[in-house]
């Protein structure tokens, strides 16, 4: 289980965070769901130590952290893949980073560019394929990591309608195949009720929990469900109530 | 093919014109000599300059090699820390107020009339544009990427070696562009001040006899030497840096 306590910080006296807490299950994915510029994105940042915390702590299955760089994997809406690299190297970095990568790592790679639908693409450069086959090759890179974590701050949120379905559901391999603990940050409302398994709504700074939800029904069936543009109105509404 | 007819044409033209000029209104060769009697001069006078011109290139491509040996790593600790990149800074843009001229005594007094003192000197010209381009290269790397090496743990040095280097690597070339097309001034005031060998030291001794001649004779040589140096650079850079050309 990940868990953060406490958290506090601010910028220029302005609080951020103040006594923030959230804890996720092992092998969960839970949705982070707020407003622009209500301190989602700050929270990753704190996460993973690229900013200092006023206060606060993080556990990860019980063992106290000082943050989560080297247990959490990190995805964004830019894929940031280094250009001068084949995807395949792209995918390789965070192994490369860390040693030579074996035969067993080029063939694991190999594997998951053909469950991401990458196969044959290997050796091109970032700058030869598409927006969505450079994300994927992004997820890739993020399973690599070989972390229990993954942060992922909006990942598709740059990407066409088409494109962002077809992710979505590549997405969920992280979960379901690669049993990661996923902490998305999003403000489409439409991405976090088909992805989580709990939902987190927040204020504007500083930033608090407004609302814990748990969106019925298996994901694939989600869209379809009856429910699903009543529960879409009620987090917007939510959501308004406490931007006010 | 059709990129390299313009600049030739307009060489042509002017060649002509020159040609005409100095045939229509007799110019005198220790004046201005006509292109046709330059031309005459490199073929006959080829070994004369062919041996000074192998110690003028030898002197460049050293004070090349030496610039980037010290230009790279200073560099890289200027980047890794801000507290002496501050402490070097004036001093470098300093360094740059000096005029060369002002400079080649002292060297050729510290390192005497041989070749020592003219690959310092070429040193000097160049070891400016290299490590102030590459150290621009290095601070314009894209934060967002120097975060995700940050998540995956990576050192200073991983960093450097996957990250920083490479994306720094145009701005180094565009550097080295530069101080290759300069790196052949710094030379020949080097011979001019000092020397026994080199086109510099050629053109001083064509200059006092009036063969003017061979004083051009040597700056063709010169320029084909720097044309050819920045066409290796260019060559090297679209070979190492092919990725930048294929952006999405």
């Amino acid at each position: 289980m990940l868990e953060i306590r406490s958290f506090s910080k601010s910028f220029d006296s302005r609080p951020v965070f103040s006594d923030f807490s959230l804890s996720a299950e092992q092998g969960s994915f839970t949705v982070l769901l707020g407003p622009s510029g209500c301190g989602k994105s700050t929270l990753f940042d704190l996460l993973m130590g690229i900013l200092p915390r006023d206060s606060g702590r993080i556990s990860l299955g019980g063992r106290e952290m000082p943050d989560l760089r080297g247990a959490a994997a990190y995805m964004s809406q830019k894929d940031l893949l280094l250009p001068w690299k084949t995807l395949r190297e792209n995918a390789l970095l965070p192994v490369a980073v860390k040693r030579t990568p074996a035969a067993e790592d080029h063939r694991r790679a190999e594997d998951l560019f053909s469950l991401l639908g990458l196969s044959g693409r290997e050796d091109y450069f970032p700058g030869q394929v598409s927006g969505g086959m450079a994300q994927r090759c992004a997820l890739a890179r993020t399973i690599l990591f070989d972390t229990p974590v993954a942060l992922l701050d909006e990942p598709l949120s740059a990407l066409d309608a088409i494109t962002r379905r077809t992710l979505r559901g590549l997405l969920l391999l992280l979960q379901s195949r690669f049993g990661k603990t996923i902490l998305m940050v999003t403000h489409d409302v439409e991405e976090a009720l088909l992805l989580a398994d709990t939902i987190l709504l927040l204020s504007p700074p500083p930033m608090r929990i407004l609302e814990v939800l748990r969106p019925e029904g298996t994901k694939d069936s989600r869209e379809e469900s009856p429910s699903f543009a009543g529960m879409k109105r009620c987090i917007l509404k939510l959501l308004q109530e406490g931007s006010r | 093919m059709r990129q390299a007819a313009l600049p030739l044409l307009f060489l042509c033209t002017f060649l002509a014109a020159w040609e005409a000029f100095c045939r229509l209104f007799d110019i005198p060769p220790f004046l201005l000599p006509a292109p046709s009697r330059v031309a005459h001069v490199l073929a006959t006078e080829a070994p004369l300059l062919l041996r000074h011109g192998l110690t003028t290139i030898l002197e460049i491509l050293l004070g090349i090699l030496l610039s980037l040996a010290v230009g790279i790593p200073l560099s890289i600790a200027m980047f890794f820390s801000p507290a002496l990149e501050k402490a070097l800074s004036p001093l470098l843009i300093a360094s740059q107020a000096i005029p060369v001229f002002a400079a080649a005594p002292l060297l050729v007094v510290w390192f005497g009339y041989g070749m020592g003192s003219k690959i310092a000197m070429a040193a000097v010209i160049i070891f400016f544009p290299v490590t102030v381009t590459l150290l621009q290269g290095f601070k314009s790397c894209d934060p967002d990427l120097k975060i995700l090496f940050s998540v995956m743990g990576a050192g200073c040095l991983t960093t450097l070696r996957h990250l920083y280097w490479p994306w720094a690597l145009p701005y180094f070339f565009a550097g080295l562009r530069v101080a290759v097309s300069v790196a052949a001034i710094g030379a020949v005031i080097g011979e001019w001040v000092g020397s026994l060998d080199g086109l510099g030291f050629l053109m001083m001794q064509a200059n006092a006899r009036l063969r003017v001649d061979l004083v051009f004779a040597s700056i063709v040589v010169l320029s084909a030497v720097s044309l050819s140096l920045w066409g290796i650079v260019c060559f090297l850079e679209k070979n190492t840096v092919r990725w930048a050309e294929k952006k999405r």
